[in-house]
C-alpha cells in the first residue's frame, strides 16, 4: 500500500477524522469532496497517528451517490426490479427499527440499544449474499440482518432490555450469539467453518454460487474495524488461512470504535492487512447495497467451492451513536456527518429505482405507511419479552447440573417463596421474619 | 485389565475416544506428526488422520476458539494446551465463551469441549512450565474441572470428560506421566466422584493430581509411627465431591489439603469453607492446608522446598492432631 491511498491532510484533503474522498473510490466520479475551511493539518499528528484512512482507490462501488449504476467487471451482478424494491424497504425497516430502538432506550423500556443508521446497506446487500445452509456471526449492530434471517423482533429487543442474552434458535435463524467481547465470535466462526470442511460441505462447485440449492455451505462472520486490533480477530485470520476455511471475514468499516478513528489502528487500509495473511482480500463501498451484495455474493461463493476465506472490508460510516450511552459530538464533527449522510446508503437505491422507473412516489408512500406498522409492530414486541426467570437460569449452566446448582436452585426457590409470603409491613432487616 | 503408564493410558483414552465417536476432534500444538511433545497423541494422526488430529497454529485462544467454534457444528473437540503457564492465552476463550456458552443460549444446547492441561511442577522446567492453575477454572460456572492421578483414572476420566455434554477442564499430573498402574475394563467411579484410595481413621488428608502419590507415601510414613490417615484423591475439583469428603472427615474429624498452587485464595481455602459450614460441630481441629508458597513458581532448582512434600504433609497431621 502505498502512501497515496492514505488520506494525508492537506488544504485539498481535509485533515485527522475527516474521511475525504468519500466517494472517489471508483476512478471518475466526483468526489462528493467539501472544503473544510479549518487550518492546514499535516500528514501525522504529535502522537505519530496518521490521518483517517479514505477510501482505497480500488474500493468496489456499483451503485454512485447520485444513485447512477455502472457494472463492475469483477462483480457481475443481476438483481431483479423485485429484489432491489425489497432491498430498499428492508433497508428502510432497519433504519426504522432502529430509531424505535433508540426511542425505546429513553423510554426506559431497554437498557441500552446500538444503532446501526447508516450500515443498512451493508447488512442488505449482505442478505441477497445468505445461502440456504450457510451460518452468520453478527455483531449486535446486524439487528436487521438477524430479523431478516428469522429472529423475532421481542428476541432482538430482549438482549437490549437485559432480559435475555441470546434467546433465539441459533441453529434455525442461523444467526449465532452477539459477541459482546468485541472479536470474541471470530474465532467461533472458523472452527464452525472447520465443521463445515470436515462436513463435506464445500468443493461442489457446480452449484455452490446458487444461493438455494447449493450442497455447499459457508460462514458470513461479521466483525468491525475496532476488532482487528483484537488477538483472537488476527488469531482467527491466521486458523481461517491454515485451514482454507470456508468464511468471510465481513469487516464493517464504520470509520469508529466508540469514539476512535481508524487512524488510531490502521496506517493502511484495513482489508490489505488480510493479504499478509494469505487471505483474498476487497474493499467495497458499504453504503452501496448493489457492490454489497455482489461482492459478498462472489466471496460467499468461493468459501462455498472451497476456494478459501476472504476479507471484505465495507467502507461504511456509523450515522448514529455507539450506543445510545455514547455522545459522538464529543469525537466528530458535523461537517463530517453531513458529508456521510450524502452518501446515504437508502436514498442512493431509492434515487435508482426512481429514475429507473421501478418505484414511483405512490410506492414510497406505500412503504412509508408500511414502515409506520412497522414501528408500533416493534414497540409492541416489549411488551411479548418475559421476563427471565433466576431459578431457570440457573439450570442452563450444565446440562449435568452440579450438586451446588441445584442446591442453589432450592435455596433460591424456597427465599423466593419467603419473600412474596411476606405482608409488605413485615418486609423487615429482622432475619428470623425474613427467614 | 493392563498395566499402563498414565502417559499411555491418556493415549489410550484418546485413541479410544476417536474410535468410538467420529465427531471427536483432537486439536493442538505439535500433537499430530510429533505426537505432542510428552508423545500423549503419540500414533494418532497416523491412525484417525489429520482431519481429526489436528496440528494447530501456536495460538492457545484460537485452539479454543475454533474448538468451540467446532463444538457449535456438532462435533466434540478434545484440546490439548501444550503447557500450563499457555492456559493464559487461551483463558479468555474459556471462561468468557466456552462456560459461558450454554447460558448464553437459554440453554438450548452446550459445547462439549475438552481443555487438556498438563499440569504442575517437579520436573526441573524452565518458567511457565510448571503451573497449578487449577483455581482460575474451579470458580467458573459452566466448567467442570478434574484432574486424574492413576493410570485408571486417566483412562476412564479422560473418556467421560470428551462423552460430557459440558466443558471440562483436565489437568494430567505431568510428572506422573510415567508411573504404572492398573487399567480396568470399565469405569469403576462416575468423573465427579472423589475417591478414598486409602482407607484411615485418624485425619482425612484430601490430595489431586501429582500430590495423591505423595499423600499416600505420607500415609505410608504415618503408618509406621502408630497414624493412621485416610487419603482420597479429590478427582473432582468443580464440583467437589462433598459427601464423600464429609464423610470421611465425619469419622476422622480432622482434615488436610494439600495442593501444589499457591495457598492463598486456592482449592483448599473453598474445601476449608464448606467443612467449616457444613462440620462446624463435627471437626477437632480446623481445616490446614499444605500448598506452595505464595510467589510466581521458582526456578526450578528451588521447586523442592516449594512443592509440598511428604514431610510437610506429616508436619501438618501432627498440627491437626494436637488440636
Amino acid at each position: 500500500m502505498t502512501e497515496t491511498q492514505l488520506v494525508a491532510g492537506s488544504r485539498s484533503q481535509p485533515g485527522p477524522g475527516r474521511p475525504s474522498r468519500l466517494s472517489a473510490g471508483t476512478p471518475g466520479q466526483a468526489t462528493g469532496e467539501t472544503p473544510t475551511g479549518e487550518s492546514e493539518a499535516t500528514a501525522t499528528s504529535p502522537s505519530g497517528r496518521l490521518a483517517q484512512l479514505g477510501p482505497d482507490p480500488s474500493m468496489v462501488q456499483i451503485l454512485t451517490p447520485q444513485g447512477l449504476w455502472h457494472d463492475h467487471p469483477d462483480y457481475p451482478i443481476e438483481l431483479s426490479p423485485d429484489q432491489l424494491r425489497d432491498a430498499l424497504e428492508k433497508m428502510v425497516m432497519a433504519r426504522r427499527l432502529d430509531l424505535e430502538g433508540t426511542n425505546l432506550q429513553r423510554h426506559g423500556e431497554l437498557a441500552l440499544w446500538p444503532p446501526l443508521r447508516g450500515q443498512e446497506a451493508t447488512q442488505a446487500g449482505a442478505y441477497l449474499a445468505v445461502g440456504h445452509l450457510d451460518q452468520i456471526f453478527p455483531t449486535y449492530r446486524e439487528q436487521g440482518l438477524v430479523h431478516w434471517m428469522g429472529v423475532s423482533l421481542p428476541e432482538i429487543l430482549a438482549t437490549w432490555r437485559a432480559s435475555a442474552i441470546c434467546p433465539w434458535d441459533t441453529v434455525a435463524t442461523r444467526c449465532s450469539a452477539y459477541p459482546v467481547m468485541i472479536g470474541s465470535s471470530a474465532l467461533h466462526g472458523v472452527g464452525y467453518a472447520m465443521g463445515i470442511q470436515r462436513d463435506g460441505m464445500t468443493g461442489h462447485v457446480e452449484t455452490s454460487g446458487d444461493l438455494d440449492t447449493s450442497q455447499d455451505a459457508a460462514v458470513m462472520l461479521f466483525h468491525g474495524d475496532g476488532s482487528m486490533s483484537q488477538g483472537d480477530v488476527n488469531e482467527a485470520y491466521v486458523f481461517a488461512a491454515a485451514n482454507n476455511a470456508p468464511i468471510v471475514f465481513c469487516c464493517i468499516n464504520n470509520q469508529y470504535a466508540i469514539s476512535e478513528p481508524t487512524s488510531l489502528i490502521a496506517r493502511a487500509p484495513l482489508f490489505s492487512r488480510a493479504a499478509g495473511f494469505g487471505i483474498r482480500s476487497v474493499q467495497v463501498d458499504g453504503n452501496d447495497i448493489v457492490a454489497m451484495a455482489a461482492v459478498m455474493r462472489e466471496a460467499m461463493r468461493r468459501a462455498r467451492a472451497g476456494e478459501g476465506p476472504t476479507f471484505v472490508e465495507a467502507f461504511t460510516y456509523r450515522m448514529g451513536a455507539h450506543t445510545t450511552t455514547d455522545d459522538p459530538t464529543r469525537y466528530r464533527t458535523r461537517a463530517e456527518e453531513e458529508h456521510w449522510a450524502a452518501l446515504d446508503p437508502i436514498s442512493r437505491l431509492q434515487s435508482y429505482l426512481l429514475d429507473a422507473g421501478e418505484i414511483d412516489r405512490g410506492w414510497l408512500a406505500a412503504l412509508d405507511q408500511r414502515a409506520e406498522a412497522f414501528g408500533a409492530e416493534v414497540r409492541a414486541a416489549i411488551g411479548q419479552i418475559p421476563e427471565p426467570d433466576l431459578v431457570a437460569e440457573l439450570g442452563n449452566v450444565y446440562v449435568d447440573p452440579t450438586p451446588e446448582i441445584l442446591a442453589q436452585q432450592q435455596e433460591l426457590t424456597e427465599w423466593l417463596a419467603a419473600d412474596s409470603d411476606l405482608p409488605e409491613a413485615s418486609a423487615s432487616t429482622d432475619g428470623e421474619t425474613r427467614r | 485389565m493392563s498395566i499402563l503408564t498414565l502417559a499411555k493410558a491418556l493415549n489410550s483414552g484418546l485413541h479410544d475416544s476417536l474410535a468410538d465417536d467420529p465427531k471427536v476432534v483432537l486439536m493442538g500444538e505439535d500433537i499430530g506428526t510429533l505426537g505432542g511433545v510428552f508423545r500423549i497423541t503419540d500414533g494418532l494422526k497416523s491412525e484417525f488422520g489429520a482431519d481429526r488430529v489436528v496440528d494447530t497454529p501456536l495460538a492457545e485462544s484460537g485452539i479454543v476458539g475454533t474448538a468451540i467454534g467446532l463444538a457449535m457444528r456438532g462435533y466434540r473437540p478434545c484440546v490439548e494446551i501444550q503447557f500450563d503457564g499457555f492456559h493464559a492465552p487461551a483463558f479468555d476463550q474459556i471462561v468468557s465463551q466456552l462456560a459461558r456458552y450454554r447460558s448464553r443460549v437459554g440453554g438450548a444446547w452446550s459445547l462439549p469441549v475438552t481443555v487438556r492441561i498438563p499440569f504442575g511442577g517437579g520436573i526441573g522446567s524452565p518458567e511457565h512450565h510448571s503451573e497449578s492453575p487449577e483455581a482460575f477454572y474451579t470458580g467458573v460456572p459452566g466448567l467442570k474441572v478434574v484432574a486424574c492421578a492413576s493410570p485408571d483414572d486417566a483412562y476412564w476420566m479422560l473418556r467421560q470428560a470428551i462423552a460430557s455434554p459440558d466443558p471440562v477442564i483436565f489437568f494430567e499430573p505431568k510428572r506422573r506421566y510415567y508411573a504404572r498402574g492398573p487399567v480396568s475394563e470399565v469405569a469403576s467411579l462416575e468423573m465427579g466422584r472423589a475417591k478414598v484410595i486409602r482407607p484411615g481413621s485418624d485425619a482425612t488428608v484430601l490430595a489431586y493430581g501429582p500430590m495423591v502419590q505423595t499423600c499416600v507415601e505420607a500415609a505410608d510414613a504415618a503408618a509406621e509411627e502408630g497414624t493412621s490417615l485416610e487419603v482420597i484423591d479429590l478427582r473432582s475439583l468443580a464440583p467437589l465431591d462433598m459427601a464423600t469428603i464429609e464423610a470421611s472427615v465425619r469419622r476422622t474429624t480432622r482434615c488436610v489439603v494439600v495442593h501444589e498452587a499457591p495457598k492463598s485464595g486456592a482449592l483448599g481455602a473453598e474445601i476449608a469453607a464448606r467443612l467449616a459450614e457444613d462440620l462446624y460441630y463435627v471437626m477437632e481441629a480446623p481445616v490446614l492446608r499444605v500448598a506452595g508458597w505464595d510467589i510466581p513458581y521458582p526456578p526450578s532448582r528451588a521447586e523442592a522446598n516449594h512443592l509440598p512434600d511428604v514431610d510437610r504433609v506429616l508436619d501438618a497431621v501432627d498440627r491437626s492432631l494436637a488440636f
